[in-house]
């Protein structure tokens, strides 16, 4: 049993097992950090943007000046933005025979996978997955589709030239397998190779092993899956809650008694709670409002902007913001916003419940109806006749590098009236920047600026900010979204959202459901390097879990030992079975062994076949394989004494036994012959009397069992 | 007793003693014991029994009847022994073989009755009442009593239980009063063999293996010494103190809790030359687990006389926790910890990181009682403030993860630690304490630092941050003022301009608890600085007036009631949200004013309403300026929204109000400076007329008038007050007495009795100064204040009232059974 790790990202994680005959494919997330390294698509002209200066060498050498631009002492590539693929080359990916989803966020790499692989198999996955999953990736396609941009930049990508980049630009990794978005054809076509399957399905392998989606509890849809065949069981646990949000909880019970339990999807964030989380997005929404200054939220249009609206809906009245105007933006908003509401089976209890009042389950329904909450296609057209600040707008894409958001970052970055609120680091682009970077200090969460930051927010540095940084440091990959806006004016706020698994419930999960192993991504295995005292941030289990990282192959720490095995009726039926011991029978069995799909069956052996009289050819199917005499099986054990007195009774004389280490030795000393009786075996060693031996053997079988 | 009460009591007595007839409740019961117990403490309860032969007869019958219930068999006790506390009634009852009967092997004690926890409740209370007088003793002695009372201290019931001990307890010192009293320790052989025997059974209890009956002896002794005062007391420690010493080579030390408290109780009694007793209590300190060592320690260190050495040991054990911290999160050697010298001590380590509720619990117990030592006038001196500070910064730093300790212990440590809000709090607390002292500046800083780390936290919780305000304002209100200037030091004015940022989102949060500690922060901030520049600069620039007014309409009432508070101060200190426009000065602030009576004629909740009237009578007191613009205006709005509002407690402010608009115009009741120059107890007669005018037409008088018959007594009493003092400056004005005959008055009196009489829709009119004087003179306001004072249940509290009612709920309830048929 293998597994092919694909991804280093522990949240987007593509890793391969196989497993019995079969090659199984888990999740394939995509990892977008790599478009931080690109200049923003502007939907509107932005002139800032495109009179950026083009970047030169130290040695004012400016032939990539058309390529990289620079910007606020960043450089960044001026072409549609790439994104990093999972691994390609670690395993011929046309041999997966399945894929199995976990939540819409780990599958935006699919058209990748599906459509330029020669992958011929099927995809599982669940219904809310696919098609809030189709969501993604339409928008996705139509932010990057929408602002076409002729230029493509492959100049900086020779590695000769990437050395003498600044950084990031000359750390980023693998920058030669970096891909353009796919087309809508492509999602279309990635789409349908999906079989959509409901949780406690169980769905057969070719029969070699059974595959079974759980519900995790962290979105809509999303699941864990069970492998296993008769003897072995596989769980996959990917991204899932054990809070009380909008999807159906997790299923803990069905994960027991694995002999591997595969943990990806924690939270990035171990040190936030999301309720505090929300509770500081509302308190910074409300006093930017106040002050009359507008809320940028970028976010996925789906997942946690269902619960954020949620709040919302409780909050406003209460802090006096009824009259303030919510917009959300996406290609997909409205979509979004009608099929959370039709999903009820894949909904938690309470929100079931509502389904049969007659009630929409979320109350964005009565946000929307009393024109709280507006929702538009794209900032042209009604939205740019409805427009009222101060406003709070929800629109992506997080990155800040394509989507309505570009527009509304060059439209409000110069106020520090406005605020822009990161809350999304679902399949984010923050943390994963920093772990491809190996920057792994960013993993604590704190709201409190950088000092760089406060720098360039007019904070002036303080006494009281005597603490080394290190312990407040913020995760920077937020900034480095921001990074092509710079200088900004707005305020920042980084209140990040994910209600995955943190250490705790992780370690009360693992007792729990007690698996034999765990592995999981490295980073899970050791505390943050910068937080290095931080015990309580690492997965910690008995036996130590075994981590992987991006293109390793991993053995896993378990043998099969045993395979099922059918007996036909009628074979069973011509068994004599021998007792050798109170309870223990055995019977010889001569047999076909039959596989096919998977299974093995024991057929009765054909008969002899009867002698052709006519001159017909044998067809090659008509072959039988030639049945030889089975010789009988023997068993039991020889009692020495016993056996001496019948070699005495049968005229040998001068018998002499000597006890050794495993059994004993009979010597015949008149006939220079030894026979060694061992616990598994017997030997008669004698020098060239054939005849004697077959005495022997004959007195030695005497005390045996024949089958 | 009064000869109603005899009347009644015959028939209450029959009711007690029928089983048919259940009595109302136990309340009932215990007042008429309470009442008993004082007629008996008035005069001779053989007296009240002869006159009564009722009584004599209930516990008779008691005695005889099968199916009562267990409350009154109860009560029955409880009353014997109340008249048999007197030693002559005692005699009498013993003559008729009650007092065996009711208290001995052939009474309840042997019955079916004896498994109610109440009987045997009542059965040592009854005898706990009686044991007052040496026949008492002999009694208990015949009876058997005591050894009821042995077994009775394991009884299931812990009231029962804990009652026994106290008897047994009360029993010893009545034993002991008469042949110890004057004699320091007289000799064992000399105690009466009722003391003998209960001495012998607490011996044998310590000496025990069961830790229950070690438990009930130490809880025993520890109530002696807690309660008895006479020199046996020292005798019996003196025999029983090498019991005890015995138990402390028990491992683990059995009852270390009632060691622990016997030892303090002896410590607190006994004199400061006991040497052996210090040497118990230092073993003991050594011999304890941390956890149970720490009550003792601050026990210890709370005794006024104690060698300095045990003090000395007992302020380690309460370092000991915080020393290991320190030294856990330590990044290198650095200067001497808590603990000079001692490394922290690996038992207190093990059984820090033994578990999180062990680590918690010991933690949390150390700064309670380090903050409660911190401000006694006999905590261990020198005290370690500045590592006091350190350790609880790093605990603080510790529990939010800020910390990063290099050492195993402190990474185990801080694993545990993190995110515990239980800590958190306990912490806050502590270093809240330590602001009374000074610290080197680098401390303070962080003091400051790690404050503010808790108040910019999202992961702080709703308590955790009310503490974080709580200290953080303790610790501004503390820190040094610049010498030679009035402003704030450069330090807190930077701390201000980080802070306020903080408490604007703060304001902001959806928990309202936050709101509410947020704006009760700034309340007091600005109680203490509202005149300080820097202050008023820092605040002025920032975002929170404005955020504070519109709190005001906040959707809870508790925010919108420090909302009032909050503003009303700001405005107090010229603070309120964005200045006035030009062109209308001013115009803010009488908006403010506005907003805050729509709030106190409008608003749903009380404390809202309550907050406004405080605020309004702290703006009058003050002479806010624009309330000092048009006063009487002022007090006019005020005391007609008042008046009309449904809650007492804004009802009483009016009142409060309206006496500092009285006092303003009339002078103070009396004065409060030694120095000012006293003024006349009575106003000048133009100056009274002028006022009078001024009270009448802002209605006050209405108003007071009303409040005077207001259905709640504080109220009344308030307006009782105000009209006697009003009337004391206008006595020796006799100008107008006339006015008592006209026509005004008459109506106006006869209003008033209507509205006596609870029919106060009728309003009074316009009243001219002279008739109000009159009408002052008129009404009996002495009468009315001495009725006030009595508590309202007077009338019903009486003992004849209780009889009635007693009897009265007996008959309803046989009309109801009546019904039912």
């Amino acid at each position: 049993m293998k597994l092919y790790c694909l991804s280093g990202h522990p949240t987007l994680p593509c890793n391969v097992l196989k497993f019995k005959s079969t090659t199984i494919m888990l999740d394939c997330g995509l990892d977008m950090n790599s478009t931080l390294n690109f200049l923003p698509l502007p939907l509107v002209q932005s002139p800032r943007l495109s009179n950026l200066p083009g970047w030169s060498l130290k040695d004012g050498n400016a032939f990539l000046d058309k390529e990289l631009k620079e910007c606020s002492g960043h450089v960044f590539v001026d072409s549609v933005p790439e994104f990093c693929l999972p691994e390609t080359e670690l395993i011929d990916l046309s041999t997966v025979d399945v894929i199995l989803i976990s939540n819409y966020h780990c599958m935006m790499a699919l058209p990748y996978i599906t459509e330029h692989t020669g992958f011929t198999g099927t995809v599982y996955a669940t219904e809310p997955s696919v098609q809030i999953g189709r969501l993604l990736m339409e928008e996705l396609v139509n932010f990057i589709e929408r602002v076409p941009k002729a230029q493509s930049a492959s100049l900086w990508k020779n590695k000769d030239i990437q050395r003498l980049l600044p950084s990031p630009l000359k750390d980023a990794v693998e920058v030669s397998t970096w891909r353009r978005c796919y087309t809508m054809q492509e999602v279309n076509s990635a789409l349908s190779k999906i079989q959509l399957v409901g949780y406690s399905q169980k769905i057969e392998l070719f029969g070699a092993v059974q595959v079974t989606p759980l519900s995790s509890g962290y979105a809509l849809g999303s699941s864990n899956w069970i492998i296993q065949s008769h003897y072995e069981k596989v769980s996959y646990v990917s991204g899932s809650s054990l809070l009380t949000t909008h999807p159906q909880p997790m299923d803990q019970a069905s994960l027991k008694n694995s002999d591997v339990l595969i943990l990806t999807g924690l939270t990035q964030i171990p040190t936030a709670n999301p309720d505090s989380m929300v509770g500081e997005f509302c308190s910074n929404l409300a006093l930017t409002v106040r002050n009359g200054g507008n809320v940028l939220v970028p976010c996925y249009p789906s997942g946690v902007i269902y619960d954020l609206l949620e709040c919302l809906y409780q909050y406003i009245d209460s802090a006096g913001l009824s009259s303030i105007p919510f917009y959300f933006i996406s290609p997909v908003a409205n979509s979004s916003l009608e099929f959370s509401q039709i999903f009820a089976e894949w909904l938690c209890h309470n929100k079931q419940t509502k389904v049969y009042l007659p009630e929409p389950p979320f109350p964005h329904a009565e946000l929307i109806q009393t024109n709280k909450l507006k929702h538009y296609p794209s900032i042209h057209g009604d939205f740019s006749n409805d427009f009222r600040q101060p406003c709070v707008v929800f629109t992506g894409h997080p990155s800040l590098r394509f989507g309505d958001v570009v527009h509304f970052m060059e439209l409000w970055g110069k106020s520090s009236l406005n605020t822009v609120i990161f809350t999304d680091v679902g399949s984010d682009v923050t943390v994963g920047t920093v772990l491809q970077r190996h920057r792994r200090d960013t993993w604590l969460y704190s709201k409190r600026p950088s000092s760089q930051l406060r720098r360039k927010q007019g904070l002036r540095d303080c006494p009281w900010h005597s603490l080394p940084d290190i312990h407040l440091e913020p995760d920077f990959s937020y900034l480095e979204a921001l990074a092509p806006y710079q200088p900004l004016a707005m305020k920042c706020i980084y209140c990040p959202i994910d209600t995955r698994l943190n250490f705790i419930q992780v370690s009360k999960l693992l007792k729990e459901v007690q698996p034999l192993h765990v592995v999981c991504p490295e980073q899970y295995t050791q505390p943050p390097p910068a937080q290095s005292h931080r015990i309580d941030l690492m997965i910690d289990c008995q036996p130590p879990a075994m981590s992987y990282r991006r293109a390793e192959v991993l053995a896993l720490p378990f043998k099969r030992r045993y395979e099922k095995i059918e007996i036909m009726p009628e074979l069973a039926d011509s068994l004599v079975p021998m007792e050798i011991k109170p309870g223990v029978s055995l019977a010889t069995v001569s047999a076909v062994l039959h596989t096919k799909d998977n299974k093995h069956i024991l057929q009765p052996p054909p008969r002899p076949a009867q002698p052709t009289g006519g001159k017909k050819r044998k067809r090659a199917s008509d072959d039988i394989p030639d049945c030889k005499v089975l010789k009988p099986l023997l068993s039991g054990s020889i009692p020495v004494e016993q056996f001496v007195q019948t070699l005495e009774k049968h005229g040998f004389s001068d018998i002499k036994v000597e006890d050794t280490a495993k059994g004993h030795i009979v010597l015949l000393q008149e006939a220079e012959t030894l026979i060694q009786i061992e616990e598994d075996s017997t030997h008669i060693i004698c020098d060239n009397d054939e005849m004697l031996r077959v005495r022997l053997r004959d007195l030695v079988l005497k005390f045996l069992q024949k089958f | 007793m009064d000869p109603e009460c005899s009347r009644l009591l015959p028939a209450l007595c029959a009711v007690l003693a029928d089983p048919r007839q259940p009595v109302a409740d136990d309340t009932c019961l215990e007042k008429l014991l309470d009442w008993f117990t004082a007629v008996t403490e008035a005069g001779s309860s053989l007296l009240l029994l002869q006159e009564n032969p009722c009584l004599v007869e209930l516990l008779f019958h008691v005695l005889k009847s099968q199916d009562l219930s267990s409350r009154i068999l109860s009560f029955s006790l409880r009353l014997a022994g109340i008249f048999a506390a007197q030693e002559d009634c005692f005699q009498y009852l013993q003559q008729g073989e009650l007092l065996p009967m009711l208290f001995g092997e052939v009474g309840p004690l042997g019955g079916a009755a004896w498994t109610a926890p109440a009987v045997r409740s009542g059965w040592i209370q009854g005898l706990r009442t009686l044991a007052q007088h040496p026949s008492a003793l002999h009694f208990l002695a015949a009876c058997g009593a005591v050894d009821t009372i042995f077994s009775l201290q394991g009884d299931p019931s812990l009231f029962v239980a804990s009652a026994a001990g106290q008897l047994l307890v009360h029993i010893l010192d009545l034993a002991m009063r008469g042949p110890a009293e004057g004699r320091r320790s007289p000799q064992a052989c000399d105690w009466p063999a009722c003391a003998q025997k209960i001495v012998g059974h607490i011996e044998d209890s310590l000496c025990s293996t069961a830790i229950p009956q070690v438990t009930q002896a130490l809880s025993v002794l520890t109530t002696a010494f807690g309660h008895c005062h006479g020199l046996w007391t020292q005798g019996l420690w003196v025999r029983l103190s090498p019991l005890v010493a015995r138990l402390l080579e028990k491992d683990p030390v059995p009852a270390s809790h009632s060691l622990v408290d016997l030892l303090l109780s002896v410590a607190r009694s006994a004199p400061s030359s006991d040497r052996g007793l210090w040497e118990t209590l230092a073993q003991t300190l050594s011999h304890l687990s941390p956890t149970q060592a720490g009550p003792l320690a601050l026990g210890i260190l709370k005794l006024q006389d104690c060698p300095q050495a045990l003090r000395t040991q007992a302020f380690g054990i309460l370092l000991q926790p915080l020393a290991c911290v320190l030294e856990a999160a330590a990044q290198a050697p650095g200067p001497p910890g808590l603990l000079e010298g001692a490394a922290a001590d690996s038992m207190m380590v093990d059984t820090l990181l033994s578990s999180k509720s062990a680590c918690v619990g010991l933690l949390c117990c150390a700064l309670a009682h380090l903050g409660l030592l911190q401000p006694l006038p006999q905590r261990p001196s020198p005290w370690p403030q500045a590592p006091l500070l350190g350790a609880a910064v790093t605990t603080l730093r510790l529990c939010s993860g800020s910390a990063a300790p290099t050492s195993d212990v402190g990474g185990r440590l801080c694993a545990i630690l993190v995110g515990c809000g239980r800590v958190q709090r306990a912490a806050l607390d502590f270093l809240g304490a330590l602001s009374q002292g000074t610290g080197p500046q680098e401390l303070v800083t962080q003091v400051f630092s790690v404050l503010l780390e808790y108040l910019v936290s999202p992961e702080s919780s709703s308590m955790v941050l009310k503490k974080a305000f709580q200290a953080t304002l303790r610790w501004l209100l503390s820190s040094p003022k610049t010498p030679g200037c009035c402003d704030l030091d450069p330090h807190t004015q930077l701390f201000l301009r980080e802070l306020l940022p903080v408490l604007q989102k703060r304001l902001c949060s959806p928990c309202w608890e936050v709101r509410d500690s947020g704006l009760e922060f700034l309340t007091q901030m600005t109680r203490h600085w509202g005149g300080q520049a820097g202050f008023r600069q820092a605040l002025l620039a920032s975002e929170v007036p404005e955020l504070t007014k519109q709190l005001l309409r906040d959707p809870e009432s508790y925010v919108r009631a420090s909302a009032v508070t909050a503003t009303g101060q700001l405005s107090s200190w010229g603070l309120c949200a964005t200045p006035a426009s030009p062109e209308c000065p001013g115009a803010q602030q009488e908006s403010l004013l506005v907003e805050l009576l729509h709030i106190l004629s409008t608003d749903s909740e009380g404390f809202p309403r309550r907050a406004v009237m405080q605020v309004f009578t702290e703006w009058l007191r003050d002479g806010h300026a624009d309330v000092a613009e048009d006063a009487e205006r002022f007090v006019a709005g005020v005391l007609q929204a008042a008046s009309r509002d449904l809650d007492w407690e804004v009802r009483a402010q009016g009142l409060e109000l309206a006496l500092v608009f009285l006092e303003q115009l009339l002078g103070q009741r009396s004065s409060h400076c030694p120095y000012a120059v006293a003024l006349p107890e009575t106003a000048p007669p133009g100056v009274l007329d002028q006022a009078l005018q001024v009270l009448c037409r802002v209605q006050l008088f209405e108003f007071a008038f009303r409040a005077l018959f207001d259905c709640d007594r504080p109220v009344a009493q308030k307006s009782c007050d105000l009209l006697l003092f009003l009337r004391a400056k206008a006595a020796p004005c006799g100008s107008s007495q006339e006015a008592g005959d006209s026509p005004n008055v008459a109506s106006v009196e006869a209003t008033l009795q209507r509205w006596q009489a609870g029919e106060q829709g009728q309003p009074l009119g316009y009243l001219e100064p002279g008739a109000v004087v009159a009408l002052l003179r008129s009404i009996d306001l002495e009468g009315l204040r001495d009725t006030l004072a009595e508590s309202s249940d007077h009338v019903e509290k009486s003992p004849q009232s209780l009889l009635q009612d007693m009897l009265a709920a007996v008959g309803v309830l046989g009309e109801n059974e009546a019904d039912c048929y």
